[in-house]
């Protein structure tokens, strides 16, 4: 079934509150008592995707565990912004390791939490693409087929961002980053195999895996509150724009979001047990130059020396996603 | 720094790095005035009383109405509804039925009885409103909760004025308008019929008022020169109209023939065939497009059966027949003859050529300028003479309930800042929300809902109200399909995608603030917010 959305009471559950619904049908965020789990005062660039991700995912985790809740987080923009040392943004309580092993630190988390009896303490590790796809993929593997009982949140920019953007295994093909240059027959990242984590994360079996992005927050707090009533290694893959990144204003971000969730450049579905049990379909359908002409790291297939073929080749891989999930709505999913 | 074995940084520490510091623009909460607040005639704050409308509080939407309008009731009825051609909604599937809303608004006013405020203070002044009509009946309103005592002299012998002799009762019943004006009168307003003011510095001085407003409408049919046999049955559209009210009701045969393209003619030919006529034919000199008469009134009549003879003069009327002349539109689009003509049956002819003022109250006034018939006043709406202000259809304007209605709530303002002494300032508008600054993303689909409409046999032969309202469940429903175009209404966006936390929340009814101590003005809540209420403005250096 997936996320329902309401759809009228003027803006529905399209905006982040809504005076004319009932209270308990309201957003955590748009509750003058959320946690704000990351405060003030963080060193997040100007409209960052992740610190907005970041709290709408953790805010909902607090709500839902009773504020029971420990953060593990890896190493990346995440943590670089949020605790430089002697200050720290989190109100929860959170512990920062290695780059690669978040998913072992948060196993070892929850496994000390069950010897001491605190059962009604939950587990949460988070990190960005890079920590998740690349460095700490074969700790969270281990986590998955071992079912620890941890909900994984990566944050995904499609890049390594605070170290000065260089590619990982999240960034789309023919994105430009620091190490993957505009030039040459095939400019930016390559057309490679792509490396979708949240369907490997399925192929685990695990109970539970969505993805989400931070256009679409009543969906992902349903998600984290779903996931957080379950038990067993659970996953979400949160996607969030990054305007230093991919070279777009800092007001963009949501709309960024939007419009890969629209393009159908990024499904948005959940699975539980390895089957897909529910997608958000696209409201109003964009081709994929919508998505990427606002971007910088996109500027080399458009202007002048425009590679059309190119940007085909991008649409036919959200064809194929919107396909793939039935993500159109007169698709009789 | 002491602190507990393990932990090494002090939970939400960062507030010490003021991020606001960051910053070249900051946001800004701001109003832009929306588009059908911009273009009601009578200035009624739409936005603002669907505000109310949209969670159901039905009371205070009408209070906030009337505040600018006290005939929400008829006006939701003959109001041609400007504010829905400029909603911005119509630009994402289809207007608000604003005028639907209001008139729910104002029925459900009558229904539960709600009363206006009593007038907090008693100035002590009087003030003479001369007509009964929309434009007076406002002033008087508007007058009397600014605490003057007010009397109004109608030449009627009922209150309404063209409300009640001019426009149907298929159009407005007259127990909603009896309604409305009982309210009004309610406030301490002292009616007076049957009292044609002859003379109006004679009445003021007789009565001591302080100031007047002249209401008096235009009542006199326009005449075309008509070459025409003894026997030939002319009358006059206005009288028509009025007779309506009246016992005897008029006569004009089988075959009616109206000459006139305005509201007027359209009125009057749904008039006569409800009144039993077989055929009721307008005949008119140019075409469709060119035709003053609101279209959809144009459309309704043409369902009922009238016919509209376009591109005709009448060139002489006999018994039973009458001489048409068929014209072509020129490069200009004037028609001009053609020397071609053919013969119409016809009983009676009826014209309706427009109307002029009658203004023999205003004979041997100082200082008035009277210009195509009408009286000249002032943006303040005062006429040449001091005290004696002037409005509705005897001033030059557009001739409609609204109108009229907005030059009283003017007029009283005018009024009652001359009574002080003073000059009335008129608040400084805000730009216009216009479509570009909203994100329309947020809104759900919802298309308009339709008003219901009497069922054709009963249109053609009744004078049953033709068009129905809305009930509770569909009036709120189309409140809520407002945009709240350049206002906010409390959607928590702002305060949701601020991704620093530097939007305060102060509940409901207070709205947000911004916490410029962190926010380092990224623009994500301007362009997230839904209604365009907040924008970036650069900061101070």
């Amino acid at each position: 079934m997936g996320f329902q959305p309401v759809k009228f009471y003027q803006t529905g559950t399209f905006t982040v509150g809504n005076r004319l619904l009932a209270p308990m049908d309201r957003s955590v965020q748009a509750g003058q008592t959320r946690s704000n789990s990351i405060n003030s005062g963080h060193r997040a660039c100007q409209g960052c995707g992740e610190a907005l991700g970041a709290r709408y995912a953790i805010d909902a985790a607090m709500a839902e565990s009773n504020n029971q809740l420990i953060a593990v987080n890896a190493t990346g923009c995440l943590e670089v912004f949020s605790t430089p040392y002697p200050e720290s943004s989190w109100q929860v309580p959170w512990i920062h390791s290695l780059f690669g092993n978040a998913p072992a630190v948060a196993t070892g988390v929850a496994a000390a939490m069950k010897v001491k009896g605190k059962t009604d303490v939950r587990v949460v590790a988070q990190g960005g693409d890079g920590s998740t796809t690349d460095i700490g993929f074969g700790c969270l593997s281990g986590m998955f087929e071992r079912n620890d009982d941890v909900l994984y949140i990566c944050y995904d920019n499609e890049a390594y961002m605070n170290t000065g953007v260089q590619r990982s295994s999240a960034t789309p093909p023919a994105a430009r980053t620091a190490t993957t240059m505009p030039v040459g027959p095939e400019p930016g990242n390559v057309f490679g195999q792509g490396k979708n984590l949240p369907e490997i994360a399925m192929a685990h079996g695990i109970p539970y895996v969505a993805t989400a992005t931070v256009a679409d927050l009543r969906d992902l707090e349903y998600k984290v509150r779903k996931a957080m009533k379950m038990h067993g290694a659970r996953y979400i893959h949160l996607f969030v724009p990054c305007p230093l990144g991919w070279g777009t204003a800092s007001s963009d971000t949501i709309l960024m979001a939007r419009l890969a969730k629209e393009s159908g450049m990024f499904p948005v579905f959940e699975a539980e047990h390895g089957e897909v049990t529910g997608v958000l379909k696209i409201r109003r359908q964009v081709p994929v130059e919508e998505y990427m002409k606002p971007q910088k790291r996109f500027a080399h297939l458009f202007g002048t020396h425009a590679r059309p073929d190119m940007v085909a080749r991008i649409q036919a891989i959200a064809d194929r996603n919107i396909r793939k999930y039935g993500l159109l709505e007169d698709e009789g999913n | 720094m002491s602190k507990p074995f393990a932990i090494t940084l002090k939970p939400g520490t960062s507030l010490a790095n003021l991020t606001g510091t960051w910053r070249t623009e900051r946001p800004v909460y701001i109003n832009r005035l929306p588009p059908c607040n911009n273009a009601c005639p009578a200035g009624e704050n739409i936005q603002g009383w669907l505000f109310h409308a949209e969670s159901g509080d039905y009371e205070q939407a009408w209070r906030v109405l009337v505040q600018d309008n006290p005939l929400p009731a008829v006006m939701g009825r003959v109001c041609y509804h400007p504010c829905e051609g400029a909603c911005n909604r119509g630009q994402l599937d289809e207007s608000v039925g604003i005028n639907s809303v209001e008139r729910f608004l104002g029925d459900e006013a009558i229904k539960q009885g709600w009363k206006f405020d009593a007038p907090a203070t008693s100035t002590g002044k009087k003030v003479l409103v001369v007509g009964a009509g929309p434009s007076g009946l406002s002033a008087a309103y508007h007058l009397a909760r600014k605490g003057h005592r007010v009397e109004i002299q109608e030449a009627g012998p009922l209150a309404g004025g063209m409300m009640r002799f001019g426009i149907p009762k298929y159009r407005l019943p007259r127990e909603v308008l009896d309604a409305e004006v009982a309210r009004i009168l309610d406030l301490g307003v002292r009616l007076t019929l049957n009292t044609k003011v002859a003379n109006i510095e004679q009445s003021m001085k007789q009565g001591g008022f302080d100031a007047a407003f002249l209401a008096v409408g235009a009542h006199i049919a326009k005449r075309a020169f008509i070459p025409a046999g003894d026997a030939a049955h002319i009358v006059d559209a206005v009288s028509v109209l009025r007779s309506m009210e009246g016992e005897d009701k008029p006569m004009l045969g089988r075959r009616v023939v109206v000459y006139g393209g305005g509201n007027t003619a359209i009125d009057v030919a749904r008039t006569a065939k409800r009144l039993g006529a077989t055929e009721a034919i307008i005949v008119y000199r140019r075409t469709r497009e060119k035709m003053p008469a609101h279209d959809f009134e144009v459309e309704e009549a043409l369902q009922e059966g009238v016919m509209i003879k376009w591109l005709s003069t009448i060139k002489q009327a006999e018994e039973g027949s009458l001489t048409v002349e068929k014209m072509v539109l020129d490069d200009k689009g004037v028609p001009q003859p053609t020397g071609e003509f053919e013969t119409m049956e016809a009983d009676s002819l009826v014209l309706a050529l427009g109307q002029d003022v009658d203004l023999s109250l205003l004979e041997g006034v100082a200082g008035l300028e009277i210009s195509n018939g009408t009286v000249q006043v002032s943006p303040d709406m005062m006429t040449g003479f001091p005290g004696i202000f002037a409005g509705g259809d005897m001033v030059p304007s557009e001739r409609t309930v609204t109108v009229a209605v907005g030059h009283g709530k003017k007029a009283a303002r005018n009024i009652d800042a001359w009574l002080r002494g003073a000059t009335y300032q008129p608040v400084a508008k805000h730009e216009i929300a216009t479509f570009d600054k909203l994100n329309p993303w947020y809104y759900s689909d919802a298309d308009k809902t339709v008003r219901p409409m009497l069922d054709m046999i009963r249109r053609q032969t009744s004078f049953d109200e033709v068009q129905g309202g809305l009930d509770e469940t569909n009036a709120l429903f189309e409140a809520r399909r407002c945009l709240s175009c350049g206002n906010c209404f409390e959607c928590d966006n702002c305060y949701g995608v601020c991704p620093d936390n530097a939007v305060i929340k102060l509940g409901p009814g207070k709205g947000f603030q911004f916490n410029y101590d962190y926010c380092k003005g990224c623009g994500l809540c301007v362009a997230e917010c839904p209604c365009g209420a907040i924008k970036m403005v650069p900061e101070e250096t």
